[in-house]
């Protein structure tokens, strides 16, 4: 008898190329970037993000077709549903406004555009795969396209050590902490006998789900995300990496790749681990406490505002986390509230933070190291960046009307109605806001209250940039004072419950 | 809505005033200061709209303004006018030409100042005026940065500091006030079928004894840190002093009112048992912030420092009365906010014009006053004479009322409460005999002190000056002679406050006996939720 005779016959799963169309064009516009870059004369390299940015739109726009249906391909696998498509098209606008950010300053800091853009691009390749996940290996193959190529590009300012370092460390920590949640992935297979999501849980709502094994394994894969949210105790890496990566990029990490990581997140924890929420529900509430406070405490000490930024991001970090503490294994309404306000405040934290780092980003251009005391007098030097900058700050904080406001609210309601070690996680997290307040309200200082010499020197940032920053502050505004177009968003508890 | 807008109308006026203005060129100065005085004025006539409209002995909201804001979650923007809130937004909208036009001479980025400032007015007027909790909360944080950034940019020395210490603190406290807020509303979602921020509807709710105490602590710290009292007070006096003279004026008069009008509307409105509990406890923090603030600015060399401990210690008189639970009490309670508002408020002019001249606050520089200007110095004397609650003047009714409050309550209290007005009289006539009487300070310290030494002689009031203040005095004389036009259309809310509070926590007073056909405890229900829909 032949081998091919003894085994089972393989099937091809039938694909649905609707479904991944939006990747197959970016896959598309990744080649023709490195094309391009192949093709065009030194002077003309900044045509590849003009590619690239064609590409990302058309990936947008194919994914806006996908809006409202709910396709399984590639054997269950993947799945395009309101949540995917929700994050898909979150992402393809995140990486829109980083490719407009970072035209300005690739082209001036001369680095390697062509695979700068392609880079940034195979990165976003891995975001779009990435909530349409459903499987671990699917998962573990979209993390590590977002993060691989995101290690190179922190590393692209060549001639700065600080680079060097924050791309090192970024790498050496990714590294590990990917081999411990692959680790972890390998046991949950081992435990459950299958990688798909759904499997999964059903298994582990079986006494199988009880075994150490199974705890141990959940362990390792929430080890592994913490990393890549840059939660305590897994959230060293960011602030080097951020201070040395170049600026749009530090945007792009603390921005989309948190996402990413935080989409992926959600779909194990509320997919897959959710028959075992009381077990990791309270590792959640030591995870948030922890990351919001340190980050709070440490971004206090900073001079640095991007390091600021970093330690700011680490604490919005718990405050994402915080979500995933009031996880149950029964009331699915709740867990619907917490789940939905996670993801809500993962994207209003987006357009927040990628708002300020586009302020800073306009200041690199004549400060480089951008220390906080750079701010000084930018309220009268250029008022179009100090107001948005400091809405950004203060919606940051969460100060009504602006939509980061929104983005606690929704939290503190699940956190009320979740009870008990809700109310108190809900009570840490006030004050860690006002705390966080301290830190923000420096950068304001500087802006408005420190006088400067005159004549003011006008600031004049990149048309890009500015209106980046613009779009970003009128973003705030619009949730802020109307939530409820964005209340109609069904999807994002599609995950849960069904 | 099928009335007028009233409450909508002078709540934004001053915001929509403020985008013409933020679209005047930058180097137009008098255009902002005429524009500024110009929407003040008006939103001041256009409060007169509410005043005339209110029907005084109407029980519950007046004037309603309501509309959908966010629908999925019963988020509404509900505006209401009550006797507390009432002479409040008077209050506020009365004052606020009067910073504007103290700050005429102001030459450092007028626009931005005029801007901050008119977003304050509308954060002020929303705060007295909001039903829905969530809209209060708006409008509560709302104060905070045009505040922040008016004490910040043009305060004194100290300015930043002072800023951010007021910034932080205030904020604290509103952190915890949302998380109360949004306990109420989780609870109102499983008692009355679907979740609210309604003020009347959350009266309705049944909380358990111990939640509901909590949550007055909530709301409690809010107001507490706002009011201040005692001892979360320590970032008044820094903010007070440093703030420039129409920031001291908007903080004194009105901005710390939202504290006091939050102890009123909210602490006794939906908590008058825990309220009954936690008493003895506000009662003994208020006399304490009376003697404290009292004996403090007693020592201040500081003539701006002396009228912020003031401050503390009228404030503690406000918090007293709100806490006898009698309707003397209360309805002296909410006349001294509005007495401390013109009092405290008038000093604080007076002293930022002083400063003006002198270009010095400290007592031991000045002395003589009264002879280089005289009208100055009458003038102060009359403000200050109020703030001591010389009978006749404004301060006299307020505080007699509550001290008559208290003592038919709890004589004790009463007793401590008095010495605040003989230490009243103390700090502010010393202060003055020291500023305005003896002779001048050495070597001119008066004249040519700080630079301006040019002229041997000081500017008495001109005529700007007069424009200021004489409202300001008018007012005082007039609640001083006549308050029954105020009182009665305070009395009526106050009543149903505490007829409430008395009848759920037999303590204070108990109102006149009725022998209507009701139970008491559907008089009760009906005093408690007598602004219900």
């Amino acid at each position: 008898m032949s081998l091919a005779a003894a085994l089972p016959p393989i099937h091809n799963p039938a694909i649905d190329y609707h479904a991944i169309a939006p990747e197959l064009v970016l896959a598309g516009a990744i080649f023709l970037v490195l094309i391009a870059d192949l093709a065009l004369p030194p002077a003309r390299k900044w045509w590849s993000m003009v590619v690239a940015f064609v590409g990302v739109l058309a990936t947008l726009a194919t994914t806006l077709t996908l809006i409202g249906s709910d396709r399984v391909t590639f054997g269950g696998s993947y799945v395009v549903d309101d949540f995917a498509v929700l994050f898909k098209v979150f992402f393809t606008s995140v990486a829109l406004v980083v490719l407009l950010l970072s035209m300005r300053y690739v082209r001036d800091g001369r680095y390697y555009q062509g695979e700068y853009y392609f880079l940034v691009l195979c990165s976003l390749l891995g975001m779009m795969t990435m909530p349409s996940s459903r499987d671990l290996l699917m998962l573990f193959i979209s993390l590590e396209l977002v993060s691989a190529p995101a290690f190179l590009l922190v590393a692209f300012r060549k001639g700065d050590p600080r680079s060097n370092e924050g791309a090192l460390k970024f790498f050496l920590i990714g590294v590990l902490s990917t081999a411990v949640m692959l680790y972890g992935m390998s046991l949950i297979y081992g435990v459950t006998g299958t990688t798909r999501l759904a499997g999964i849980a059903a298994s582990l709502a079986t006494p199988v789900g009880s075994s150490s094994l199974a705890l141990a394994a959940i362990l390792f894969v929430v080890g592994g995300f913490a990393f890549k949210v840059s939660a305590f105790p897994f959230q060293f890496w960011a602030p080097d990496t951020y201070e040395g990566a170049p600026v749009p990029i530090a945007a792009f990490l603390a921005v989309a790749s948190k996402a990413a990581g935080f989409a992926g997140l959600l779909q194990l924890m509320f997919v897959a681990f959710l028959p075992r929420a009381d077990f990791w529900a309270p590792i959640f509430v030591v995870l948030s406490l922890f990351t919001m406070t340190l980050g709070n405490l440490v971004a206090l000490q900073q001079q640095q505002v991007v390091r600021l930024l970093a330690y700011s991001s680490i604490a919005q970090a718990g405050y994402m986390l915080l979500p995933f503490a009031l996880a149950t294994t029964t009331n699915t309404a709740l867990n619907k509230e917490a789940f939905a306000a996670a993801v809500l405040y993962i994207l209003i934290y987006a357009v927040m933070n990628l708002g300020a780092f586009s302020v800073v980003l306009a200041m690199a251009r004549e400060s480089p190291g951008i220390m906080i005391a750079d701010f000084a007098g930018l309220g009268q030097r250029a008022a179009y960046l100090a107001v948005p900058m400091t809405m950004f700050l203060v919606s940051l904080a969460g100060i009504p009307p602006f939509a980061g406001f929104w983005g606690k609210f929704f939290i503190f309601r699940a956190a009320i109605d979740r009870g008990g070690i809700g109310a108190w996680l809900a009570v840490a997290m006030v004050v860690n806001s006002v705390i966080s307040l301290v830190y923000y309200l420096f950068i304001v200082r500087e802006m408005f209250f420190q006088p400067i010499a005159e004549p003011v020197r006008a600031l004049r940032s990149p048309a890009t940039v500015t209106a980046v920053v613009l779009a970003a502050a009128g973003g705030i505004l619009a949730v802020g004072f109307f939530p409820s177009l964005f209340a109609h968003f069904p999807p994002i508890s599609t995950l849960i419950g069904r | 809505m099928h009335h007028f807008p009233w409450l909508t109308v002078v709540t934004f006026t001053p915001l929509a005033g403020a985008v013409p203005l933020a679209l005047l060129p930058k180097r137009a100065l008098n255009l902002h200061r005429i524009w500024g005085m110009f929407v003040t004025v008006l939103t001041f006539g256009l409060s007169l709209g509410i005043l005339a409209q209110f029907r005084t002995g109407t029980l519950g909201f007046q004037l309603v303004d309501h509309a959908v804001w966010v629908r999925s979650l019963n988020f509404n923007y509900t505006l209401g006018v009550d006797g507390v809130s009432l002479f409040l937004v008077l209050l506020t909208t009365f004052l606020m030409p009067a910073g504007i036009l103290v700050s005429w001479k102001l030459e450092h980025q007028v626009k931005n100042y005029f801007l901050a400032f008119l977003a304050l007015e509308t954060a002020m007027i929303g705060s007295f005026l909001a039903i829905d909790l969530l809209l209060f909360f708006f409008f509560f944080e709302a104060l905070l940065f045009p505040m922040y950034l008016i004490i910040g940019g043009w305060g004194s020395e100290r300015r930043i500091h002072a800023a951010i210490k007021f910034f932080l603190y205030t904020m604290a406290g509103s952190a915890f006030l949302l998380l109360g807020i949004l306990f109420l509303y989780f609870l109102s979602g499983s008692q009355l079928g679907r979740a609210t921020f309604d003020y009347r509807a959350l009266q309705h709710l049944a909380i358990a004894t111990t939640t509901a105490r909590w949550l007055f602590l909530a709301f409690f710290v809010a107001f507490a840190v706002k009011t201040p009292l005692v001892p979360l007070h320590t970032w008044l006096p820094e903010a007070h002093t440093e703030a420039p003279t129409a920031g001291s004026l908007a903080l004194a008069a009105v901005v710390i009112k939202v504290g006091a009008y939050g102890l009123i509307r909210f602490n006794l409105g939906l908590f008058p048992e825990a309220s009954g509990y936690f008493r003895t406890l506000v009662l003994v923090l208020a006399v304490v912030g009376i003697v404290y603030g009292a004996t403090v600015a007693l020592i201040q060399s500081d003539l701006k420092r002396l009228v912020a401990y003031s401050s503390v210690s009228h404030m503690g008189f406000v918090v007293l009365g709100i806490f006898a639970f009698s309707l003397q009490g209360l309805t002296g309670g909410v006349l001294t906010m509005i007495n401390h508002g013109l009092s405290t408020g008038g000093l604080f002019l007076l002293v930022g014009m002083l400063y003006d001249r002198l270009h010095t606050r400290d007592l031991n520089r000045m002395g003589g006053l009264a002879a280089v200007i005289p009208a100055y110095a009458g003038v102060f004397l009359f403000v200050a004479l109020s703030s001591i609650g010389l009978p006749g003047l404004n301060g006299f009714v307020g505080e007699f009322l509550v001290i008559l409050g208290t003592f038919i309550v709890t004589k004790p209290y009463a007793v401590v409460a008095v010495t605040g007005v003989v230490l009243s009289a103390i700090y502010l006539l010393w202060g003055y005999q020291r500023a305005m009487h003896g002779a001048l300070p050495v070597a001119g310290g008066a004249t040519n002190g700080h630079g301006n030494g040019s002229s041997g002689r000081l500017k008495d009031l001109e005529l700007r000056e007069y424009f200021v203040i004489v409202p300001i005095m008018a007012a005082i004389l007039f609640i001083g002679i006549y308050p029954k036009p105020i009182l009665s259309r305070i009395e009526p809310t106050t009543y149903t406050i505490v007829g409430c509070v008395q009848m759920t926590t037999n303590k204070g007073a108990p109102l006149p006996a009725s022998n209507g056909p009701l139970s008491a405890e559907s008089l009760r229900r009906l005093l408690c939720t007598s602004g219900g829909p």
